[in-house]
């Protein structure tokens, strides 16, 4: 029974219909809005590749574009086919993927737990990582892909064990993340505890897993991150909406037509094991997975995507921390030491603001 | 028990030694057997550890009442790491060897953290969820130590030293360090223990403490005076040990109740008595070696924390 | 627009152990306006969030045109049945016309591009709640009042036949609870939506609904239009409380006057207060 002509009619959905001044406006301010996104990737995507090609020219021999860029179309190059092609790409290379990351996946745990300070390393993911890696190494004298495994793994149980305790009915998120800053105390607690027990070769080796560093980086050493991330990242990307919606809590999501709890659940997964494997490759690199997500927001603006910005953000940030780190500085430090200064300065620039909406209200 | 708690302290390491000698070697300066020296060698150790117990446990409780918060804990708080990343600097950068030149340092590094957790975690806006300054602890104590890595880096004789003193013990304690800094305890504690009448009335919350004539602006800076005082003497001495802040204070209140009076008043024996605990079970359970106590009380401390947020209705979070 | 046939049927509810509805039948009509009242911890805000499928009932089930929400596909469901719940949560600076886009997810698809349809669909959510003007502002900037409208507006521009709202008119002033429910009133003329809400006010919800349920304990106690609804004996039975009900003479639906427990006037008291001196 249609009771249709009692009501006013409404719009059909329909791509031919002729829209009203009102839908023009609305469709042309989205447009400006799209344009204002797509700036700000291309200009990322932009910095990236400069500062991809300048990790590769600069170092303890200066190479030209042109050489670089031969060696990467595969001609060989004396001299440059070493130092680029075997040291330096493989290093340029893992900074990009290990910021990609680190960036998408910390901005998907800031949604997900709506709230900007819970990145996977406070919130005790990566710590259950590292310990399980810090033992492999020196409990059972592991290496290689075991290691990997063995790290994916130790996050995968850690998150599973924070997301079952804090489980309990409605507003677990809070929660979560108090859970998970305990466990990643007693994490970070057990990893000290075996280092002090290791031989100091194991503990050179192990220190790789406490403070992040690009050094020695092979295409071997690569290759678990980059399936990671060619699994993960498209099915992040497919999930983006539903991700977006989760921003406006559980209710108004799940009222959207957003399933809620299967989301949330796919998207820590694919966080956990793509967070694991870039661990495993670089170390924790401090903050990035703190830091990209706010940078990206405040590029794109809020209300749009900004998984794809915080990626090429993360990749931006762990090139050019990686480049101050190894040349800029007056001796060479591992890269994590840089990301952790820009964290602090995050930090004070959060608090100057915070300062400022304050006396802004009062 | 607290008397118990000291005898096996100085009874229990890698070498035991029974009571009786204990008792010889402690009375009768002219024994020197190798279990006498041992005993002597562990009474520094154990007298820090009263203290120190005794100080991160009244600081906790201090903390939580001030901040109105179940969750505060000079270790959750940052502070410690603040305290940590102060004493780098004056290890590293100028030279400072002994406890009671760097207790300064401490001290202003405990402030500063301690009153960046509170602006970050208030967002300015005077009231701060336990999530929010909870997060706000480990954000900032995560910048503080790549920070002290940093600084860490081009001292590799310092990187040794600084990681066991990182642990959190209270090993390799002597009687000239807990005496150089003897005098900040004590003010500590004497601050420490005026503040319970003050803690029982903010803890109705600021207009009824104002209206039971406190000044609470004056108050809490006091509290806080007082709390930043005790862990960072205590980290100075010890190192930064977490969660004895945190659940003393709940298990206390368990017993005794909601009065801070006697909260603290049983912080001071209950405190000692976890820390020493924990301290002859970290010397016990992988023998000969130690594990530093700070490692431990992390690993048991983080289940109870984890129990106590299960325990409460989200609504006090 | 197509009637859909809504209702609870049997419907127990629990938080863990502790049962907060039990074996509860709600019928709702089409095209109307209703509310559900009750005292605090009545079960009203419960019953909608198992209404709106966030809640899963223990026994029962919530019937969409005679299939149970809870099996449907999600999106199927929020097609036809929106949701406001009392305290969404806005992501910081959105601008409203963003917000309110997202109340197209359901018609989209993962890859789907924006059509005329939604953009016609957005802007008229905007004009009918007022808020064309605001677009490109950021919500946290807005009003108590002109935020609840973008909220509105948000779920309007899902275009459902059934809409629900926990508590819409809760912290705001007066004027801004009869401009919210003036707007839901218009958009039930204009649009023949069904509406839903969980209401704290017994007399604005006898003022502006077509039916009224009253709940006390976890089970609906009275039914019916807000004549049958608001009199002496089901405001006792509901709310325990004396009351003498009048005609609004505004809108001539019952008003409910609370005679307190002393039942005595400002007046009287100050009579009283007299005495002795």
């Amino acid at each position: 029974m249609s009771t249709g002509t009692l009501y006013a009619p409404r719009p059909v959905p329909g791509h031919d219909r002729e829209l009203g001044a009102a839908g023009r406006s609305v469709r042309s301010r989205r447009r400006r809005r799209q344009l204002r996104w797509n700036l700000v990737v291309a200009g990322l995507a932009l910095l990236v590749a400069a500062l991809f090609l300048l990790s590769l020219c600069i170092g303890e021999r200066t190479y030209s574009i042109a050489e670089v860029v031969q060696v990467i179309a595969g001609q060989h190059v004396p001299g440059a086919s070493f130092g680029v092609g075997v040291l330096r790409l493989p290093r340029a290379c893992g900074a990009v993927l290990a910021g990609a990351a680190f960036g998408v996946v910390g901005t998907c745990f800031q949604v997900l737990l709506r709230n900007t300070l819970a990145s996977p390393d406070i919130i005790g993911v990566t710590a259950g990582a590292n310990t399980a890696a810090v033992a492999g190494i020196i409990l059972f004298g592991l290496s290689g892909l075991a290691l990997t495994g063995l790290a994916v793994a130790g996050g995968l149980v850690t998150a599973v064990a924070i997301a079952l305790l804090a489980w309990q009915g409605s507003g677990a998120t809070s929660r979560l993340i108090l859970v998970g800053i305990a466990a990643a105390s007693m994490f970070d607690a057990a990893t000290l505890w075996i280092m002090t027990r290791g031989s100091q070769w194991d503990i050179q080796a192990a220190s790789r897993w406490l403070t992040g560093s690009l050094n020695g980086l092979s295409w071997a050493s690569l290759a678990p991150l980059i399936g990671a991330l060619l699994v993960g990242l498209p099915l992040v990307g497919l999930m983006s909406r539903q991700l977006g919606n989760l921003q406006l809590g559980d209710d108004v999501a799940s009222g959207l037509g957003v399933r809620v709890s299967l989301t949330r659940a796919a998207i820590m997964l694919i966080g956990v094991v793509v967070l694991a494997a870039a661990t495993a490759t670089t170390g924790p690199i401090a903050f990035v997975s703190l830091l990209c997500g706010p940078i990206a927001l405040n590029l794109v603006g809020a209300g749009h995507s900004s998984l794809l910005p915080a990626a090429l953000v993360g990749a931006a940030m762990v090139l050019a921390s990686d480049f101050i780190a190894a040349h800029l500085l007056l001796r060479s430090y591992p890269v994590g030491v840089v990301t952790g200064i820009l964290g602090g300065l995050y930090l004070i620039v959060l608090l100057i603001r915070m300062g400022r909406r304050t006396r802004g209200s009062a | 028990m607290l008397a118990a708690a000291c005898v096996l302290s100085v009874a229990v390491g890698s070498l035991s030694v029974p009571p009786g000698q204990v008792w010889q070697a402690l009375s009768d300066p002219s024994v020197h057997t190798i279990a006498a020296e041992a005993v002597r060698s562990r009474v520094p150790r154990t007298v820090l550890g009263l203290l120190v117990g005794a100080a991160l446990a009244c600081s906790g409780a201090i903390m939580q009442g001030l901040t109105r918060n179940p969750l505060a804990d000079p270790g959750i708080l940052g502070i410690n790491a603040g305290a940590a990343v102060a004493i780098v600097i004056a290890m590293a950068y100028i030279g400072l060897t002994s406890a009671a030149q760097y207790i300064w340092f401490a001290l202003a590094g405990a402030g500063l953290a301690a009153g960046a957790v509170w602006a970050i975690g208030t967002g300015g806006r005077g009231h701060a969820t336990p999530l929010r300054l909870a997060l706000a602890g480990a954000v900032l104590a995560a910048v503080l130590t790549s920070f002290t890595q940093a600084l860490l880096l081009p001292h590799a004789q310092l990187l040794q030293s600084f990681r066991s003193w990182q642990a959190g013990g209270i090993d390799g304690a002597r009687f000239t360090q807990i005496e150089q800094v003897l005098p900040f305890f004590v003010i500590g504690a004497a601050m420490a223990a005026c503040s319970g009448p003050t803690l029982n009335a903010l803890a109705l919350g600021d207009e009824i403490a104002t209206g039971l004539g406190t000044h609470v602006g004056r108050a809490r800076l006091f509290l806080a005076v007082a709390a930043v005082l005790l862990a960072a003497t205590s980290t100075a001495l010890a190192g930064p040990i977490g969660f004895v802040g945190l659940i003393v204070p709940h298990a206390v209140r368990a017993m005794v109740g909601a009065d801070y009076r006697w909260v603290l008043a049983w912080c001071v024996v209950v405190g000692p008595l976890l820390l020493l605990v924990a301290d002859v079970v970290g010397r016990v359970i992988t023998r000969p070696a130690d594990v530093q106590v700070g490692i431990l009380t992390a690993i048991i401390g983080a289940p109870v924390f984890i129990g106590l947020l299960r325990t409460r209705r989200l609504g006090e979070l | 627009m197509t009637d859909h046939e809504f209702s609870a049927r049997g419907v127990s509810v629990g938080y863990g152990d502790r049962p907060v509805i039990g074996g509860l039948d709600l019928q709702v009509p089409a095209h109307r306006v209703g509310a559900i009242i009750g005292p605090n911890g009545c079960g009203k805000s419960t019953l909608l969030r198992t209404l709106s499928r966030q809640l899963r009932p223990s026994a029962g089930a919530v019937l969409l045109d005679g299939r149970a929400i809870h099996s449907m596909p999600t999106r199927e469901v929020a097609k036809v049945l929106g949701l406001l719940p009392q305290s969404p949560t806005c992501p910081e600076g959105i601008v409203v016309e963003d917000l309110v886009s997202r109340g197209r997810t359901p018609h989209r698809g993962s890859f789907g591009r924006w059509t005329s349809a939604d953009d016609e669909a957005i802007a008229l959510a905007l004009e009918e709640t007022g808020t064309a003007e605001l677009a490109e502002r950021p919500v946290d900037e807005l009003s108590g009042g002109q935020r609840q409208r973008v909220w509105i507006a948000m779920a309007l521009a899902q275009q459902t036949d059934l809409l629900l709202l926990d508590e819409p008119t809760t912290f705001l002033d007066l004027a801004y609870q009869i401009d919210v429910l003036e707007l839901l009133v218009r958009l039930n003329e204009s649009r023949g939506t069904t509406i839903v809400m969980v209401l704290h006010d017994i007399n604005l919800a006898a003022r502006y609904c077509d039916w009224l349920a009253a709940m006390r304990d976890g089970t609906v106690r009275a039914r019916g239009g807000p004549r049958e609804v608001v009199d002496v004996e089901t405001v006792r039975e509901v709310f325990d409380l004396e009351t003498v009900v009048i005609d609004d003479p505004v809108s001539g639906a019952p008003l409910v006057v609370p005679r307190g427990r002393a039942g005595r006037s400002a007046g009287e008291r100050t009579a009283a207060r007299e005495v002795p001196a």
